[in-house]
């Protein structure tokens, strides 16, 4: 099977991502013909059954699309919608949205650490493999996304798909007295996270590099999370607002999710390490303390390094949610009025895999006339399958089992969320 | 089951029609424990079934109940089963998944790698066909919460 300079490689179940699709990669004449990754999950609809509903119905329906980034719909649903009624939220409303979204950061990205990219470095098939033979990393693992889960649960009012969020703020916002128990668990969760760095740093990182343009949002003085100015690495700065204007979704024939690319430059890359190369001024002097003695540098264009950013930005979300819970006044009322208006809005913020822009038309009556959804995962299909185009061409020399395999963990690297499905991504290398 | 600690789990979405059937019991069993001195003591929770939610609503308990809907390969609804701690365990899939796609037997092997089990689990599933949008068991399937809530009862009284 090696050397063949056709061939086709067929997995059928690529694991440890989330969602429906399939990898389908055709080698002909010893070159690399074809890299695609289908998404044929089907279509869920969400923009379409948005229309006609009551304009403070989003942050609910919308969180539904994911189980594990929910506050990021939640949170970019009610920047859209305030923007559009002409309404700002900011103060402790705002801080308590930051905190709330730093915990999702905590959660996802440890869960993507410990149980579905680490056990790649460590030569194990699944966390379940390792767990047995380290129970200890696990048990870490577990106890630092608990943490994450505890700030969800306090501030959301349940762990998964919370119920307490609202356009203008909160139904409900804590005492300073549940925060302080909060508190408690994070403090243990910093030595946790921190740990995780140095653990991270050392795995055996393959020399693989891209040159993508990379998009995230940006804000002066701290790590863009709820909200900010769209930057990219060539240069381009807009604001929400001007998103569709730069950003240009494609139908294509083998994917039921769109696919994106920056107006007359292309393909792009969001996430973590895009956030990192964007925004490393603003980490805490913790964080990026840590950062650097994991040999981070100024940028992180190697995706198997993303691993290592995500351990840092969860290093940085225990501390900024300590500094918030800290600093914490509880407002005197938990959401701002936002009355209904005829408009359109726009709201973009990171979610834990990249921006999230929605996009919302309301009637006078606050009736949505028009929504739109573009979530991180989508705009880096064109990235993930040009890298895995030059991953496989410098592998070919590689048998089927182990080119499947080495794609299936440089896919991973992405941490596709390609849907809420309990399915999974099959793999089709064509070699002829 | 005095002085012992016991959470019954319904695992799933309310918004996928049967896969609603763990959430259902659970908010059933929620009602009967208002007038039911045996429920009392007993804690009620529904959960997505995303793993290390399950290891946390589960370590440190006498005896953990899992609710769940199951696709079973029959054409019709209803069919119901009673696992125990060692059945759950054989289902483990060597390859396990995504973080939603990780099964209960793989998330069992993982809670005894971690020993991080309940003394007891029993898992008491029904055979479900719809899990399509939208709210509402089919009645195939909205006939078996009953049932399972006595049996429930039965297990942790």
């Amino acid at each position: 099977m090696t050397h063949r300079s056709d061939r086709t490689l067929d997995v059928r179940a690529l694991a440890r991502v989330e969602g429906e699709g399939a990898m389908h990669v055709r080698v002909r004449g010893g070159a690399v013909e074809d890299v695609r990754l289908e998404i044929y999950e089907p279509p869920r609809f969400f923009e379409a059954f948005l229309r006609g509903r009551r304009y403070t119905e989003p942050p609910d329906i919308t969180a539904r699309i994911c189980g594990i980034c929910p506050v990021a719909y939640q949170m970019s649903a009610c920047a859209a919608i305030e923007d559009a009624c002409g309404v700002r939220v900011d103060g402790p409303i705002a801080d308590l949205r930051r905190l709330l979204y730093c915990g999702e950061w905590i959660e996802s990205h440890t869960l993507h650490i410990y149980l579905l990219h680490a056990p790649d470095f460590l030569g194990y098939p699944s966390a379940l493999e390792l767990a047995k033979d380290r129970r200890d990393l696990v048990e870490r693992g577990l106890a630092l996304k608990k943490a994450g889960n505890a700030i969800v649960e306090l501030l959301g009012g349940r762990a998964i798909h919370p119920i307490n969020v609202r356009v203008g703020g909160f139904y409900r916002a804590p005492a300073p007295s549940e925060l302080a128990a909060l508190a408690r668990t994070l403090r243990v969760a910093l030595d946790q996270a921190l740990d995780t760095v140095q653990w991270a740093a050392g795995f055996e990182f393959p020399d693989f590099h891209h040159d993508h343009e990379m998009l995230a949002l940006t804000t002066d003085g701290r790590y863009a999370i709820e909200g900010g100015t769209v930057a990219t690495t060539g240069g381009l700065t807009f604001g929400p607002g001007d998103f569709e204007q730069h950003v240009i979704e494609e139908q294509v024939p083998h994917s039921t999710a769109l696919h994106a690319r920056l107006a007359d430059r292309g393909r792009y890359l969001v996430g973590p390490a895009a956030r990192y190369t964007l925004n490393r001024r603003w980490l805490s002097p913790l964080a990026r303390e840590a950062a650097d003695a994991a040999g981070l540098g100024e940028q992180c264009r190697n995706p198997y390094r993303s691993i290592l950013v995500r351990a840092v930005e969860v290093v940085y979300a225990v501390e900024e949610a300590l500094r918030l819970i800290d600093a914490y006044e509880p407002p005197a009322r938990p959401a701002v009025d936002v009355p209904p208006r005829a408009g359109v809005g726009f709201g973009a913020t990171e979610a834990p895999r990249g921006i999230l822009f929605h996009r919302y038309g309301l009637d006078a009556e606050g009736l949505i006339t028009t929504a739109r959804i573009v979530p991180p995962t989508s705009q880096n299909q064109a990235s993930i399958e040009d890298d895995l185009r030059r991953f496989v061409a410098a592998r070919l020399d590689f048998d089927d089992e182990r080119l499947t395999a080495e794609c299936e963990q440089a896919i991973r690297n992405y941490d596709p969320c390609i849907s809420c499905s309990t399915h999974f991504l099959d793999l089709t290398i064509d070699r002829g | 089951m005095d002085g012992q600690r016991c959470v019954v789990i319904g695992v799933g979405n309310q918004y996928r029609r049967d896969d609603g059937f763990g959430p259902a019991v659970v908010a059933r069993l929620e009602v009967l424990r208002q007038s039911d001195p045996a429920l009392a003591a007993v804690e009620l929770r529904a959960c997505d079934g995303e793993p290390t939610r399950l290891l946390d609503l589960w370590t440190g308990t006498d005896l953990a109940v899992v609710v769940d809907a199951v696709r079973d390969g029959n054409d019709h609804g209803g069919h119901r089963y009673e696992l125990v701690l060692d059945e759950v365990a054989e289902l483990a899939d060597a390859r396990s998944a995504s973080s939603h796609g990780v099964s209960l037997g793989s998330t069992v092997e993982l809670g005894r790698a971690l020993g991080r089990l309940p003394r007891r689990l029993v898992v008491l599933a029904v055979g479900a066909i719809e899990f399509g949008f939208g709210a509402g068991l089919s009645p195939e399937v909205a006939a078996e919460v009953d049932p399972v809530v006595a049996r429930v009862r039965e297990l942790v009284g």
